[in-house]
Order: C-alpha cells, then structure tokens, then sequence
C-alpha cells in the first residue's frame, strides 16, 4: 500500500459535510512499517463502522515536517479527527480497535477497561 | 576527546554563569537546568538563547512546552529582552508544544517522531545552533507509556548529540531525584541546579553547578538575581585579590584630613569606612569625598540607604556645601532607595548595573549598616566583599558609611568588615566636661603615614573645620577648654603640632 493516495473519499465531498460525516487526518513518517500499520488499521475500521462516511487525509511529515506544528503533533503516528468536533487525537497504529473506536467516539467511553 | 583536553565550552553571556563554568556550557552537548517552580530556568534558557543570538552569531530554537508564545514573548519583554526582533531575523524561533493530559487516546504502538521532526524543522530552517527545551518532562503528563517516553528522550538527547547543538534541557525538581522523572540519568554532561529560598523574609536566589563532566567547575551556590536586565550570577568563589593597587591619590575634600592621611588624602581605587553613632558627620564626609570628585570633573555615584536625594542637599547646604550644581551637570549621582526594597542580591545587582551605567570614578555608600536590615551580618559581610570586589576592579574609589551603636566602643560594631577597608575614619561625638565634642581620627590607612592624633572639628555654616590640637600640660585640650586656653595664648603649641602625621 502507498501513502501518496492522500485522500480516499467515500462519497463526493458534498455529501460529505453532514453531521456524521468523519474528517480525519493520519500524520506519519515515511513509509514505515509502523506508518503502514496505522493506515491500514485506519481503512479496514473505517469501512467497517463508517461506510462511506468518512475521508482520510495522510500527511507524511517527513516531506511536509512544517504541518507538525498546527495539530500539535508530538508522536507517531497520530490521527486527527477534524470532523465531527470537537477534535479528537489518537496516537498510536491503531492496532487496538477497541480503543481507537472508543478514540473515535464509535463506542461509549468505559470507566475501565477489561 | 583526550583526556587532560577540556571540553569546548559555549559561553552564556550570563554574567558570573561563564565565570563559574569556565567559559560556559558544553558546547555541542544538552545540559539539565533543574529546579522548583518559579527558580528562574525559563528566563536563564531564554537569556542563553538571547545572547547566543545576539553576541555569539547562533540562532537558537526554543521549544515551550509550558508557556504559550504569547505568554513567553510578554515575560521575557518585561525583563529586557523583547524575543520579537530576533525572531523576525530568523535568529530565533519560539514554539509552543501543547500537551494536555488526558487529551490523547493511545491505540497501539508510537514513538516521538512527530516531535523529531518538528524541532528538526526548526533547527534547520534557522540554522540554529542552539537549542532549548522547557520543561521537556511535561511529555509524561500527556502520555502514558513512560518506557516509551524515556527510551525516546534517551534518542532525542543523542540525536541532538549528533545535530551538534547546544541544548538546555529543563526539569522540575522532583521528590525523589532532582527532576521528577530522573532527567539527570539522561542528560549527563552539565547538570545546574537552581534554588529560589526565603531566608528571614528574603527571597534569595542560589545557583549550583552540580556536575560538569570533562571540565572544572566552581562548586559553590553562587547567589544569582533576576532583574530588569535578566539574570547575574555573583560567583563568590571567583572573587580575587588581583587588582592592580593604585599609587595614586585623591582629596577626601576636607584639606585638614588629607594632610591627617600623609598629606594627600586617599588611595586611588581604594575602600574607605567612615564609622560613627548617630549625629557625628559621616554623611557630611560622604559628601565632602563626592563634591571633591564632581570639582576634579570625576562623575560620582552615591548610594542613600537613610535619606532622600533632596534630603541630602539640603542638609550638606546648611554647612555650605552645595551639590546641587553637580546633579544639575550631571556629574553626580544619587541614588536613594529603602534598603527594605529588595534583597541584598537585589541592591547588589541594582549598585552593579547603576555603576555599569554611569561609570563613577567615585561611589559612595551611605550607610552600608542599613542593609544590615536585610540580611544577616555575615550576608552583608558577603555582599560588601563583592561589591568592593567589583568597584576595586573597575578602578573606582568607594567610600562607606556605617552607623555604629557602641559609643563606648564604636569601631566594635565594623570590626567584621574593616579587613575589606583600606582606610578607616572613626567619627565621635563624645561627651566631657559637660558638653558634647566631635571628635576624628584615622583607626587606619593602609600603605601610607597618618596622623594618629584625635581631632577635634566643628561644623560651621563654611563646612567641616579640623580644630588644631592644643595641647596643655600634656594633655589635648578640646572645647570650652579649648577656648578658655587659646584665651591665654597658645599660638606656639598650635603650630608645631598642627601638622602631625603619625607620630
């Protein structure tokens, strides 16, 4: 899989801008193993609990390092969700569903996990 | 490096701070900055990053992850230097780091590439060479997988290693160790320690140089002060005895006490301490020593610790001595302020930027036992050292006042402090034969001859007069004695001793 397919929209932007509609931004640096991970992680739990709801943006910092500053971004990887708000981070390759869903708002927050 | 090689050093710019590290930090290297809350290290990283850029030619990046931009930019203003100018020069770059706790889901494996490549980013973009990070442990309080942190604070500080900057990393001081989360096991070059302690009401600032690999380094707690100029360091240990002496002399404005101190008054570039009770001149020679700099056209700095500028004028006027002209050129000085208004660090460093300022050539202290009231006697012992230390250097002449308690036994009180005085005038105003005579004489004066006779003086609308000596069946007469024998006609004994160096 390569990073450079930027943007993987599900449905035309338009249809798009509802209020379920999941804006996310996936920073990463080079193709590496890890950045791999998080990003298909991110489109097999995206098309299962988002249908088409959804666009990814993939930022490789490596080659643009000066958007680092504007999402705070401290690790990698690291997802954005822009939409819906308020923001939501999640670091991390999104390995563990459960807690990136939870990260997503797709699953009620627990007092603790099993 | 081989061994007996010392380290490169990057010098500060902080005053004192290059003394005591023998030319500043290790070049190259990351260096911890410990302390508590509110101990300075924000402004000792910013005042590195400052003057790397402004006297040393390297852009520095500082990377908050405490303090907005805004917040930095407005606190470093309030003490002098302003980081917007520099920043518009590319010689600068601020960058706030937000981290907030409990913000970030964790999903799964990650390390603090994000944070790599935005210092790298920085740091190429201005090509700087030097690099702060404050306070890099708030990383911990964001993120939970604290063995990931440290194995990549370990990586960063090597790759910054690498980068070849030089980098000041910041800790809190912690219950355990010195930062909270062993910063200290880490960063292993240069480790400072910063303390910010009220003693007795007084908030007294230390700084320690804990560790320093591959170089010297004083190990002492050197006071340190933050002002309107941003910090100074006072390394105690690095005060000498290297001055050149002065062979020169100069009029303490009275020509009868010249001619007590071998004819010519004092030392240039020496210390004198002027000690008497309540009442008996000593401001009044204070400000015959300033009147006679500001005649021979030599600026003059006078410290008042008791009375107003106006004050002072006004008083000297009553005995025809007018230093109004003098302030209205001026060539005079005077600087008056509560000693109760800051510490003893604080008027230490207000004396030392007041005599960068105006450059005297004379300064004088009037009275040095007021700061008593700020400090315990063996601080104002240090202190005096310092501040005798740093006139001397400058080739300045200083002059002290001390107001003493013991009538019986004045000089007692200034016994501590009279090994840093080269000069020591005692004033007295003693009671005999039911009424009051004041009274000088010369305890000491190094490396010349002096009188060592008591003399009377008076204080006359035309100044300060040295009664001559009239001596009567082997005494010295003074006062009413005085006038009832000068009656008679004394004129003989009056001249031949009028003159008398030591006996």
């Amino acid at each position: 899989m390569s990073l450079k397919a930027r943007r993987r929209p599900g449905r035309h932007r338009g249809a798009g801008a509802g209020a379920d509609f999941f804006d996310l931004r996936l920073y990463v640096a080079g193709q590496s193993a890890r950045s791999l991970a998080a990003l298909a992680n991110l489109n097999r739990i995206c098309e299962e609990h988002l249908g088409g709801r959804y666009r990814i943006e993939v930022i490789d910092l490596l080659e643009r390092p000066q958007l680092a500053q504007g999402d705070q971004i401290l690790a990698l990887p690291t997802l954005v969700r822009r939409l819906p708000e308020p923001i939501r981070k999640l670091v991390g390759d999104l390995s563990d569903t459960e807690r990136t869903l939870v990260g997503l708002d797709l699953r009620p927050r627990q007092e603790s996990r099993p | 490096m081989s061994p007996g090689r010392s380290v490169s050093k990057c010098p500060t710019g902080i005053q004192g701070l290059d003394e005591i590290t023998g030319g500043g930090l290790p070049r190259g290297r990351p260096t911890l900055i410990c302390g508590g809350p509110g101990c300075g290290k924000t402004i000792l990283s910013m005042q590195f990053l400052v003057n790397g850029a402004r006297q040393f030619g390297e852009p520095g990046v500082f990377l908050s992850f405490e303090e907005t931009v805004d917040d930095l930019t407005r606190n470093l203003a309030s003490l002098g230097f302003d980081p917007r100018p520099l920043a518009a020069r590319r010689k600068l770059s601020l960058d706030y780091v937000r981290v907030e706790p409990g913000e970030i889901q964790e999903t799964g494996a990650y390390d603090l590439d994000g944070l790599f490549i935005r210092l790298g980013h920085a740091i190429d973009s201005i090509g700087a060479k030097r690099v702060v990070l404050d306070t890099i442990e708030t990383l911990f309080a964001g993120l939970s997988q604290t063995r990931v942190l440290r194995a990549e604070l370990c990586r960063l500080l090597n790759w910054l290693r690498i980068k070849g900057v030089t980098a000041i990393v910041t800790g809190e001081r912690g219950d355990r160790g010195m930062t909270r989360h062993g910063l200290e096991e880490y960063v292993t070059d240069c480790v400072i320690l910063l303390d910010h302690r009220v003693v007795e009401q007084n908030a007294t600032r230390r700084l320690r140089v804990v560790k320093y690999r591959g170089s010297q380094h004083g190990t002492d707690e050197a006071p340190f002060f933050i002002d309107e100029a941003g910090i100074s360091v006072l390394p105690i240990t690095s005060l000498g005895l290297q001055h050149r002496v002065s062979s020169g002399r100069l009029s303490s404005g009275v020509p009868d006490l010249d001619d007590m101190l071998g004819g010519k008054g004092y030392f240039r570039a020496s210390s004198i301490l002027v000690s008497g009770t309540a009442g008996t001149a000593k401001t009044t020679l204070a400000g015959y020593f300033a009147d006679a700099a500001c005649r021979r056209g030599e600026s003059s700095l006078y410290f008042a610790f008791e009375e107003s500028a106006p004050q002072i004028v006004r008083n000297l006027r009553s005995i025809g001595l007018d230093l109004e002209p003098w302030l209205e050129k001026g060539l005079l000085h005077i600087h008056a302020e509560r000693p109760t208004l800051r510490g003893l660090e604080g008027h230490l460093s207000a004396m030392h930027r007041l005599i960068d300022e105006t450059r005297p050539r004379v300064v004088v202290v009037d009275p040095i036992s007021n700061l008593i009231s700020v400090g315990t006697s063996v601080e104002v012992k240090a202190m005096l050292a310092r501040l005798i230390d740093f006139v001397k250097a400058k080739r300045t002449t200083a002059l002290f006042t001390s107001l003493t308690v013991d009538e019986e036994y004045p000089q007692g009180t200034d016994i501590g402090i009279s090994s840093f005085m080269d000069t020591w005038l005692l004033l007295r105003n003693i009671e005999l034969n039911g009424e009051r005579t004041r009274t000088l004489n010369v305890l000491k004066s190094r490396g010349m001859p002096h009188s060592n006779q008591v003399r009377e003086f008076a204080l006359t609308n035309h100044g300060l007069k040295l009664l001559d000596v009239v001596r009567h069946q082997g005494r010295a007469l003074v006062g009413a004695e005085r006038m009832a024998h000068a009656g008679v006609g004394a004129a003989g004994a009056r001249s031949a001793e009028r003159r008398s160096p030591r006996q």
